[in-house]
Formats: C-alpha cells, structure tokens, sequence
C-alpha cells in the first residue's frame, strides 16, 4: 500500500495515530496480554499466591464436562441460528428483487431488527412467550404443549434460537439482495431461454452465484451468535436451566462474577481470541476474493 | 418475461407481508402492552388493540420509574444511553479518521506496524477480554463514569478500515493541488479531505450509533449505581422474569423506549445505514 | 419451417410510452434479418418481445406458424446470443453450452456429441474445460454462440453480439458468423447499431427508428433507393448529402419535378470533379474547406456558395451548406481551392420536405 502523497512533518502522524493506538494498547492489548498470562497462572483459595503452571488450566477446562457441554450449546445455538435467519433472510430477499411494487416499503420494515439491541428483543420475545401471560405460550399451552422455558432446557433454547433468528434477519436479508442484484440479469434471462424454469434457474444460477455471499454470512451469524447474544441469554435464560443455554462466552461471564478460578476464566477467554482469529482470518480470506456490490 | 408464474405477482407480496408480519408483530405487542394496566396483562387477558393507560404508563416509566425493581427513572437511562451511544460514534469516527489520515497521507518509521496494531483490535472484541479490561478501568477510577462506559469500547478497526480504503481513492493530484496552494496536512484535512468524507461519516455515524445504543455487556458490567445504567441493561432489572410481580407495561414501555431511537435513526437514514452496513464490511 | 412473422406488433410501457407502434414483418425459413437504427429505436425491444423476454402489448409474433405472443422463452425454440453473452461464470465452457440440452433431459451422450460438433465449428475444444473468466472477449463471443448453435433451434436472436469487440475482431466474427449461419440454415434475427455490420450481413434489412420502421429491403436495394432522408443519411458511411431546397429552386434545378419544396440527395460517391455540363443534373460549386484521404479514396469537404439557409441538422445529416465528395486515389485539390462537382440526374434522389417520402425522378 502506497502512501497517497507524502506529507512532511516528523511529528504530526505520530500525534494523529496516537488517541487509537493509545486506547488500543491500553484497553485492547494489555487486558489481552493479562488474560494470557493470568491463563497461566493458578491462584490459591485466599487468593495470596499465585503459581505459574504452565497450560494446566487449559487442561483442567478441556476436561470439564461443563466445558464441553457450552462447546456443545454454543455449536447447536449456532448452526441453528445460522440455518433459519439465512433461509428466511434468503426467502425475503429473493421475493424482494423482483420487480414489485412497494418494495422500499417492504425493505424500511425489514431493517427494524437490526437496529434493536440483543438484549431488547430478548424481552419482547419472553413477553410473547411468558408462561401463564404471552401470546403465544397461551397458545401452546392450548394446544398441549407444556411450554416451560425456565425448566425445559430445550424450550429455552428454542426461546434463543427464536430471539437471535429474528435479530439478525435484517443483516442477512439486506447482503443477500444486495448479492441477488449483483447477479446480471442477461444472466438470468439466457437461463430462461435455455429451458430452465424458475425454481431450477434459483438452484442451478442464482444459489451457486450467491455462494461468496453465502459464506460470508454464514461466518457472520456464527459470530453473531458467539459474542453477540450475551444479551439475549442473560435476559431470557441466565444460561439456563442447568446450562441449556449457556454459550461459551456466558460461561466466561458467569464464572468470572463467581470469581474463583481466574486462571480457568482467562485460559477460556484466551481459547475464544483464538477462535475469533480463526473466524475473522476467514471471513477476509473470502471477502478480499469473492465478494463485490 | 412472458413467464406463467403461479399467481402471478402475488406470491412475492405474500411472502414479504408475512416477513414483515414476522417482524413487526413483537413491536407491536410491546406497544399496545405499554398501553395496559398490568393486571390485564399479567392474567393473560391482553387484546390485540391500544388500551387508556398509555400515557400515564409512559410518564410514570420515564419520569418515576417502577420504584420496585428498579429505582431509577427510564428517563435518567435514556439520557446515560444517549450520550454513552453519541460518545462512542463520535468518538470512534475521531478517531479513526485521523488514524486513516495518518497511514494513507504520511510516511513515517512504524507505519505499517500501527496499521497492523489498529487491524489486530479487530480480533479483540470486548467479550474476549471481559475481566481484564474490567480490572484496568477499575485501576483507573472509570468505572460508573460516562468515560468508562466509553473509553474502552472506541478503538475500532473497521473504521480505521473504511476511513483508509476511501482516502486511497482520493486522487494524488487533489493533495498535490493543495500543497502547491499552500496547505499545510492540516489544513488540507480540514478544508478538502474533511467535507469529502461527509457521506461516509454519516454512513458511519448511524452504524456506530446503534452499536453504542445496543450495547449490553460493558455496561452492564462496569456501572453498579443506578443512576448511570443505560435502557438497555435497565430493561433486565425490570423484567427479573423470577419476581412475579414483574410490572409488564413499564417493561414494554421501556422496551419501546429503548427502541425507539436506533429504529428511528435506521428508519429515516435508510439509505445512510445501508451503505454504512455494506462498506463496513468489505 | 421456421419462418418468423410480425403483424402489427405494438409494445406500451405502464407509464405510457409507447416503444413499438406497429410493426409487421416477414422472415423467411433460413434467412438473415438484421434490424438496424440508431440507440433507442426499440430494435432491442423488438428482439426481445420475439424472444419472449418483454411481454407484448398489442399484435401477433408468429413463430414457425405458431402465435407465441403467451408462450414462455424456453418453449418458443430459440436460442439468444447476448451482447455481454451473459455466460454462466461458475460454469466450465462445456457446461454452458450443454446446460440448455440438460435442462430439456436429453442423454448425456447425446449432449457430448453436440457439444463436442459446436466445439469443433467454432474452434474451441482447447477451451471446454475453461470458465468465462479465463477466456478473452472474442473466446466468450464463440462459446455464446456454441450455447446457441447445440440448441438446434428454430430461430437464432443476436442481440449486437459484436459490440464489445475491438474493432478488426468485429470484422472477422462477422464474417465467421454468417459463414456459420449460412452452413446451419438457421432463420437469424441480428440486432445492431452499426449500418456496415448491418448491410454486409443481411438478407433482409429493416431500419428503425422511433419504434416504427423506416424501411425493410434487400441491403443494396436500400442503398440505392432510400425511402426516406433518416435511411438514406443513415445507411452508407460517409452519408449522404441531404440538401433542402425550396419550390423555385427544385423548379428551376430539376425540370420535369413539381413546383413544392423538397430534399435534395446525393452521395458523395455519386459526384464527379468536373467543368463539364451535365443536362438533367446537378453541378455546385464548392470551396474545398478540409480533406480527408484514408489512401484508397479521398474525401473532400467542401462549401456550397451561395448559402442556403435549412432544416436542423438531424443525426449523420450535413451541416447545411456543406458537401462531401469522395474521389478514388489520392490526388485531391488544396483548401481554399474552388472546384466543380457534378452529379448526374440517375445518382440525385429526392425527398419531400419533412423527408418521409420518397420522389421518383
């Protein structure tokens, strides 16, 4: 990357690079750097000691059962979410390109979920699914289903799926149009001429076309749900019952409040950078190749 | 084209009335719940229509609070969001443009590895380094502080990015122009580069703003008072759905009010915050 | 047989505007038709109605002797080559062309074999395993038209396939795909904007403009008698002089003509340099303002005396009081020079005044 022109002063860049990287060392690679080195790091019940004990925390997490459980919550909550916000997300975008009328209307709706707060439409959905007073789980309860969230592990986690589905519809309805209109429509209309009738011109042409946008999406839910439904699960579920709904990073929150074990809650926080790298190294490999509005 | 599709132009209306059925239903219902008294609603008999005590819901909400879960007025969180959300936009846009300005428009030892520093934070987004961040603003007296619900939360990469990959389309006679007419890098930000970026600031702007507006775990963690909670943690407390004399119409007018500004900003920016989602993340 | 016909085609767009005002038209089993005209001219849109991917408004598109007016695109049995040739991108050459032939169930060896004779024709075996987006503008012009060509359609749509090309690659696809034509015996609708692409190319030439026809004809046959002043200042290149006179001047000019005023025409092909008289005919004379010589034939541009005043300059027409004249080789006179041109009365054309009509001399 060249500079566009070079500005002279010795001093000035300096100055101008200073407020981010400031805030970036002190409030981004500093607490990182504690979190690896607390990882390290086992400290006594009284907390007066502290011994270096090299990957042992990271041992000891890899084998707790609980561990696995949240890997496991985390990976269903996941592929959930990413399977249901996209395919309607897809839905609506495909039937928003053609060319109907109203569809700025349509759209200014269906940007509403993205710009309320995780957290805020975790308590629309609990009002709509409160035993005894929602909406709708009267309505199960009418129709046999003993709904009970707060008991019924997998209840909850449908009641998550739910929130987080309905959260992120915005985001991928909005990509997928904006990747259906990137798609020529000469490209199209020589698929019709060609024989093909609209459901296998949608799978033959539009889906394998959509791909880059596809899996940009997909990496973006699945990021979505690891580190942006803390909200929705403190709200509705508090990780509950018995760890239902507990994600990786709602164990790091919650064992870190209870504040025993800081070598295990760093050594969590530091296997979840790790992750983050992983998935955000991803996403550009595919962004910088594919992708283009 | 001349296509014999199934009911012709109907499908894709129904299709997208019943999306936005889907996404307009829970908002809805979080209207007309603020507009109830508690006990219809928490014996299940709430109709689907606006009831009298709205008014009087909203005022109690904003102004007194439900004085039993929590004890701040709504209005105190709207105003501690509003300027945490303004201070992070504001603050990362300020930043990270003249961060961009610095590695596009200078040379100078360590700028590549400034960049990659500033690129790198994108991998550290807050909830990965929860504790210790907490511990730092702790040591530096921040918390329950408007400096600390903002702070820590305003050094972005995706900015710093957009901010550059526009500058370099800045083209090198515009600069070259500028130096011969005797601006000095200060000027030139000022008086050219400044008025160019407006579109992508505002773009920006909306997408930071709701970013701030929204966010849960920060604040919830480093404000303990009452009255530096933002809505958007103050919501939890009011709806300990544990307690069952949770008072549904000031949960579902906070709701509302806790929506109502990054729906309206999205809403009349439409096309700012589109263009904002998508460049933020090419 | 697959002869295409046009009866009183009309197209009207929701907002009004009315695209196609009634067009009819005759293509018969294997022949070339091309419509040409200026941007604009709906040429695109008549193409496309016949390809079934703009809906018709009014009359009747006949296929084959099949009213297709409701019929889907894949069932009418054509075959389009698109000006971007909108190639499947994900899609191996050998899959674009055998994608159609899929989607109809045909065997698999069936559609190799096509494939395969398509490949060898156009010469792109080489390429069959290759996607769009390693192969060059003229490479992806081929492969469209292997698309085309496995199909064994009815009818072949060309929709200005050569326009993205550089200019000497124009040259010999055009030429490769009449060659190609020809040898299928397939009735072809080519769409273009360029009136050399167009002439050298027809059977059947019709000339648009305004969504109405201007005239259809053999390409010759339209050079030579132009029906209105839009075909004969668009067809043939540098265009045609197009003077307006007034009544007493055609009167005195022309004998044997009414006394109304009308539009004068020659070619500059059509003047020869001269002081020698010319009964019946036309001389002007010119002072020489510019010369253009490309080495086989010099053009020269040259201003009328005694000025006469005139119509707006419409698109390829003259500046009033300016000719050209092309003489072979490139001997040529100077700038300022004044010279003589004359016209014989069998090369002049004439037109009524709003140019719509043609006058037989």
């Amino acid at each position: 990357m060249e500079p566009r022109a070079i500005f002279s002063g010795r001093l000035l860049p300096y100055l101008l690079i200073l407020p981010q990287l400031a805030v970036s060392l002190i409030f981004f690679y500093w607490p990182a750097v504690q979190a690896l080195q607390q990882s390290f790091l086992v400290q006594d019940a009284f907390g007066l000691s502290t011994e270096f004990v090299w990957f042992e925390n990271y041992v000891t997490l890899l084998q707790t059962p609980e561990y696995y459980h949240a890997i496991g919550v985390t990976f269903v909550f996941s592929a959930l979410v990413a399977f249901f916000s996209l395919t309607l997300g897809l839905l609506l975008a495909t039937m928003a390109n053609r060319n109907i009328r109203g569809v700025q209307i349509y759209r200014t709706f269906l940007i509403i979920p993205y710009a309320v707060a995780p957290a805020v439409a975790s308590v629309l959905f609990i009002f709509m699914f409160q035993p005894g007073l929602g909406m709708i789980a009267r309505a199960l309860q009418r129709n046999g289903v003993d709904w009970n969230p707060v008991l019924n592990g997998t209840h909850a986690m449908i009641l998550v799926v739910i929130v987080a589905v309905w959260n992120q519809i915005s985001y991928n309805f909005l990509f997928f149009l904006a990747g259906l209109q990137a798609i020529p429509k000469s490209v199209i209309e020589a698929a019709a001429i060609d024989g093909a009738k609209p459901m296998r011109r949608f799978w033959t042409i539009v889906f394998p076309l959509l791909s880059p946008t596809t899996f940009f999406l997909i990496i973006v839910n699945i990021t979505y749900v690891f580190f942006n439904t803390l909200g929705i699960i403190d709200t509705a579920t508090g990780g509950g019952p018995n760890g239902a709904t507990q994600t990786l990073v709602y164990k790091v929150f919650q064992d870190g409040k209870v504040g025993t074990d800081l070598g295990g809650s760093a050594a969590q926080s530091v296997i979840l950078m790790v992750i983050v790298v992983a998935l955000t190294a991803f996403q550009f490999r595919y962004v910088e190749k594919k992708v283009h509005y | 084209m001349v296509e014999h599709r199934r009911f012709g132009n109907l499908l894709p209306h129904l299709i997208l009335l019943a999306g936005v059925a889907i996404v307009a239903f829970p908002v809805y219902l979080a209207v007309i719940a603020s507009t109830h008294d508690n006990t219809v609603i928490a014996n299940g008999q709430m109709p689907l229509y606006p009831g009298t005590h709205g008014l009087e819901t909203y005022w109690n909400t904003i102004v007194s609070g439900t004085g039993r879960t929590t004890r701040a007025p709504v209005g105190g969180m709207m105003l501690n969001s509003l300027i945490m959300a303004i201070g992070i936009a504001l603050g990362k846009i300020a930043i990270s443009i003249i961060s961009a300005y610095a590695i596009v428009f200078f040379s100078f030892p360590f700028r590549m590895a400034a960049f990659w520093t500033i690129f790198i934070t994108l991998m550290l987004p807050v909830e990965v380094r929860i504790f210790p961040t907490y511990k730092i603003t702790s040591d530096l007296s921040m918390l329950d502080s408007y400096a600390g619900l903002i702070l820590p939360l305003i050094a972005s990469a995706t900015a710093t990015l957009l901010f550059r990959q526009f500058f370099m389309t800045v083209p090198k006679e515009l600069v070259e122009a500028s130096k011969i007419d005797g601006a000095g890098p200060v000027r030139f930000f000022f008086d050219t580069l400044l008025p160019l970026s407006v579109t992508n600031i505002a773009a920006l702007f909306v997408i930071l703003f709701i970013y701030g507006w929204n966010q849960y775990l920060w604040p919830l963690l480093i404000t303990t008072r009452d009255d530096m909670q933002t809505i958007v943690i103050g919501i939890k407390k009011i709806i300990d759905v544990h307690d069952a004399l949770t008072e549904w119409q000031v949960a579902m007018a906070t709701a509302v009010l806790a929506m109502l500004p990054p729906v309206a900003v999205v809403v009349l920016m439409q096309r700012l915050f589109v263009k904002g989602l998508i460049e933020t993340e090419k | 047989m697959a002869n295409v016909t046009l009866r009183d085609v009309r197209k009207t767009y929701p907002g009004g505007f009315e695209a196609i005002k009634g067009i009819g038209l005759e293509v018969g089993d294997g022949q070339f038709c091309v419509l040409v005209g200026p941007s604009g001219c709906g040429k695109s849109t008549l193409l496309r109605m016949v390809a079934g991917l703009e809906t018709i408004t009014g009359g009747e598109i006949d296929i084959g002797g099949r009213i297709v007016n409701q019929v889907e695109p894949a069932e009418r049995d054509i075959a389009m080559v698109f000006q971007n040739y909108a190639l499947y991108p994900h899609m191996s050459v050998y899959n674009n062309m055998a994608y159609g032939l899929r989607n109809r169930g045909m065997a698999k060896p069936e559609i190799d074999t096509r494939v395969q004779e398509a490949a060898r024709i156009l010469e792109i075996g080489p390429m069959l395993e290759r996607k769009p987006g390693q192969l060059s503008g003229g490479q992806r012009q081929r492969v469209a038209m292997g698309r085309a060509i496995v199909r064994q359609p009815k009818v072949f749509l060309f929709d200005e396939p050569l326009s993205n090309l550089d200019a000497k690659l124009r040259i010999a696809m055009r030429v490769e795909i009449r060659k190609l034509q020809r040898r299928l015996g397939t009735t072809s609708i080519y769409v273009t904007h360029d009136q050399l692409e167009a002439m050298t190319l027809a059977d059947i030439l019709v000339v648009m403009n305004g969504g109405q026809v201007e005239q259809i004809g053999n390409p010759l046959h339209i050079y030579q008698k132009p029906a209105t002043t839009f075909v004969a200042s668009f067809i043939g290149a540098p265009p045609m002089n197009l003077m307006p006179l007034a009544s007493d001047e055609i009167a005195s000019q022309l004998e044997g003509v009414g006394g109304e005023a009308g539009i004068l025409g020659i070619r500059p092909e059509d003047f020869l340099i001269s002081s020698e008289a010319v009964p019946g005919g036309i001389a002007l004379e010119l002072t020489v303002e510019a010369i253009e010589r490309v080495g086989a034939e010099t053009f020269i541009y040259g201003a009328r005396q005694h000025d006469k005043g005139g119509i707006a300059a419409r698109p390829g027409e003259l500046p009033p009081g300016e000719v050209i004249v092309r003489i072979p080789g490139a001997v040529a006179p100077a700038i300022g020079e004044r010279i003589r041109a004359i016209a014989p009365r069998e090369k002049l054309h004439l037109f009524s005044a709003d140019g719509r009509k043609r006058i037989e001399l």
